[in-house]
């Protein structure tokens, strides 16, 4: 097992010293279990408070709705802990539904196979530009916001065409009801948690982000691993999208845009430090459903209001949540 | 390509070219970029077209300076174009009082914003791109709400003028953008609070331990872009004649971090490229119109501006030692 030996060195690295004392191992486990606890005690307000929260109805919305969404969250753990960021996945999320919808129009197979494939392409040149010509992400990332949505113009002849899913392709039972998406979804994950807790991959990527030099150093293929993050994660968005565009029998060209926050947002929320080098797919899932009940809660609240108090209220909420976070976990602070 | 026989001598001429590149490239690719266009199309350098370019980068101009101090300081400001909403929002409600009111009401709340985003960065520590996120989200729903969630006209005079006058043939915005690039480039050359800034964005723990202000400074380089969003916000209702939070703003984040990095400005921290910054924003603001001008779809303007963007990028980055 050479792979946790890997990992041990460069996680002391990132936290000056290895967490030994008590008080920093329970920070650290708060940190960790930070969005759970906020979780937790959302729901357990809002199940108190409002008689339509716990209902099947409103719950199975919440995840049928919005699981596909969170897999651009799980795309974007990985980028993370690498020290990334990927700014593209919102622009690939509507093209990979645009993609999809065209593609189901000549058969399922080219439906799920061309998304994929142009995910895992584009992320791939992303990972090249970032590992091999040492380009900031961000910068790469913004670079494939912009190009994808003008890719997605030009292929929908600017948003005049409209791809539909054939009434009875196959393609379209994968995002149907809610039972279908989630249990997609939850798969995914899983096999996300598996490649970053179980494989040396996964033990490479958390080296990496903790210290580049030193895993160099180490010998670790640190250039391959993250050429594979990005394609991983565009591959993901694209999936994402297409599998979105199966549950609204069409590509829509608007939809996407800002997902990228709202994935970034799930992934710091579950205690994901941007700094990368530790990162939890647990504590994403935390993230991303803490964000999709708040955002079912203020729905439920607010909508009278109209969607600028909304808005508002989601961006004081998500602050709060966020200093919460960051004031528990005092493990990695510089000062 | 040099015959020298002893290892050290041609990487050392790559870093110079390298060097030089990213010194120099955004203004080669500023004065390339004009002289094509001005090929493709003389009227180009018409005095009218001059004003209208003008005008349009005046407001990412001003929004671009704030928000290379920020990247200079290594964080981020994504809540600039929420802030030129906020500010919008305003404008009809005191543009009956006159131009200083609106004014100083305006850039109080880019100002209360940014000193709220600063603080979040500096004494919360959270990191710069999620604390500004939630400013973006946050701050675009109470421009919404102040302005009842739709576009207001407003017709008073002082605002307008300011939107739509010359001053010597040029629009009174660019005067103005040119103005607060003077003033930022003292800022960061000739004071104290610059070299903190610079130092800060360098190493923030050894700047601390080295007896800097470094919450002061950071909040103050937060609360710079805030209000310079919120002067951009009230140039572009007078130039629009309508106040539009819904989408007076939108997408200005990026276009101004676009700037900053085509200009030269790293995105690690610690090194300020004024000079860059207006240079990466008419360089931009070029590339958008000569494009519309020759009738390039959207979609494809978009994709051109990727790649440039990419490249401008590649050439103007820090390199490793590796």
């Amino acid at each position: 097992m050479t792979a946790p030996m890997a990992v041990a060195p460069a996680r002391a690295a990132v936290a000056g010293a290895p967490a030994t004392t008590l008080g920093e191992r329970l920070a650290g486990q708060i940190q960790r279990r930070g969005a759970l606890a906020v979780l937790v005690v959302v729901c357990a307000i809002a199940s108190a408070t409002s008689s339509t929260f716990p209902t099947w109805s409103n719950i199975s919305s919440i995840l049928g709705n919005n699981s596909f969404v969170w897999l651009l969250a799980l795309g974007m753990t990985f980028v993370i802990i690498t020290g990334g960021i990927d700014l593209s996945v919102g622009s690939m999320y509507a093209l990979g539904g645009v993609l999809g919808a065209y593609g189901a129009t000549h058969g399922t197979w080219l439906a799920i196979l061309l998304p994929l494939a142009v995910g895992a392409a584009w992320g791939a040149v992303q990972g090249l530009m970032v590992a091999r010509a040492r380009m900031a992400p961000f910068i790469v990332t913004l670079v494939g916001l912009l190009g994808l949505r003008g890719l997605l113009q030009a292929v929908t002849n600017e948003g005049a065409t409209t791809y539909l899913v054939p009434q009875h392709s196959a393609f379209r039972s994968l995002g149907q009801g809610t039972w279908t998406p989630v249990l997609i979804t939850a798969a995914l994950f899983a096999l996300g948690a598996l490649l970053l807790n179980r494989t040396r991959y996964g033990a490479t990527l958390t080296a990496l982000g903790g210290n580049e030099n030193a895993a160099l150093l180490l010998g670790l293929p640190v250039a391959r691993a993250k050429v594979l993050v990005y394609l991983l994660s565009g591959t993901l968005a694209a999936a994402a999208g297409a599998l979105g565009g199966a549950r609204l029998g069409s590509g829509v060209t608007t939809i996407g845009v800002g997902y990228e926050l709202t994935a970034i947002a799930s992934v710091v929320i579950g205690g994901t430090l941007l700094t990368g080098g530790s990162g939890s797919i647990g504590g994403t899932v935390c993230g991303v459903l803490l964000l999709a009940v708040i955002h079912n809660l203020i729905d439920h609240y607010f909508s009278q209001y109209g969607s600028a108090f909304t808005d508002t209220v989601n961006g004081g909420f998500l602050a709060v949540v966020v200093l919460m976070q960051t004031l528990l976990s005092r493990t990695q602070q510089l000062e | 390509m040099t015959t020298l026989s002893w290892a050290g001598r041609p990487a050392l001429d790559r870093a110079r070219a390298l060097r030089l590149l990213q010194d120099y490239g955004v203004y080669a690719a500023l004065v390339a970029l004009f002289l094509v266009a001005v090929g493709l199309d003389t009227s180009f350098v018409q005095m009218s077209n001059i004003r209208v370019q003008l005008f349009q980068v005046a407001p990412t101009l001003l929004v671009a300076l704030g928000m290379a101090l920020v990247i200079g300081t290594e964080g981020i400001d994504l809540s600039v174009g929420a802030v030129i909403a906020l500010a919008a929002s305003v404008v009809p409600l005191y543009a009956g009082y006159g131009l200083g009111p609106v004014l100083v009401v305006g850039l109080l709340l880019g100002a209360a914003s940014g000193a709220l985003g600063g603080a979040m960065v500096a004494l919360a520590r959270i990191q710069p791109i999620v604390a500004t996120l939630s400013l973006m989200i946050g701050v675009r729903g109470l421009a919404e709400i102040v302005n009842g969630n739709s576009a207001k006209p407003v017709t008073q005079s002082g605002v307008l003028d300011l939107g739509t006058s010359n001053i010597a043939g040029l629009p009174e915005m660019a005067w103005i953008a040119a103005g607060c690039a003077v003033l930022t480039g003292l800022l960061v050359r000739r004071t104290t609070f610059g070299r903190h800034l610079v130092a800060i964005g360098d190493n923030r723990q050894a700047s601390r331990l080295a007896g800097l202000p470094v919450r002061r400074v950071l909040i103050t380089v937060y609360v710079i872009s805030g209000v310079l969003a919120a002067l951009a916000g009230v140039l572009i209702v007078g130039h629009g004649a309508e106040a539009d939070p819904a989408n007076q703003g939108l997408n200005m984040e990026l276009n101004a971090i676009t700037a900053v990095v085509v200009g030269g400005t790293p995105l690690s921290g610690g090194r300020v490229r004024v000079l860059g910054t207006v240079a990466g924003a008419l360089f931009m603001q070029l590339i958008t119109a000569v494009l519309t001008q020759h009738n390039v779809h959207t979609s494809y303007t978009q994709i051109v501006e990727a790649v440039i963007i990419a490249f401008a990028v590649y050439a103007s980055q820090e390199r490793g030692t590796r």
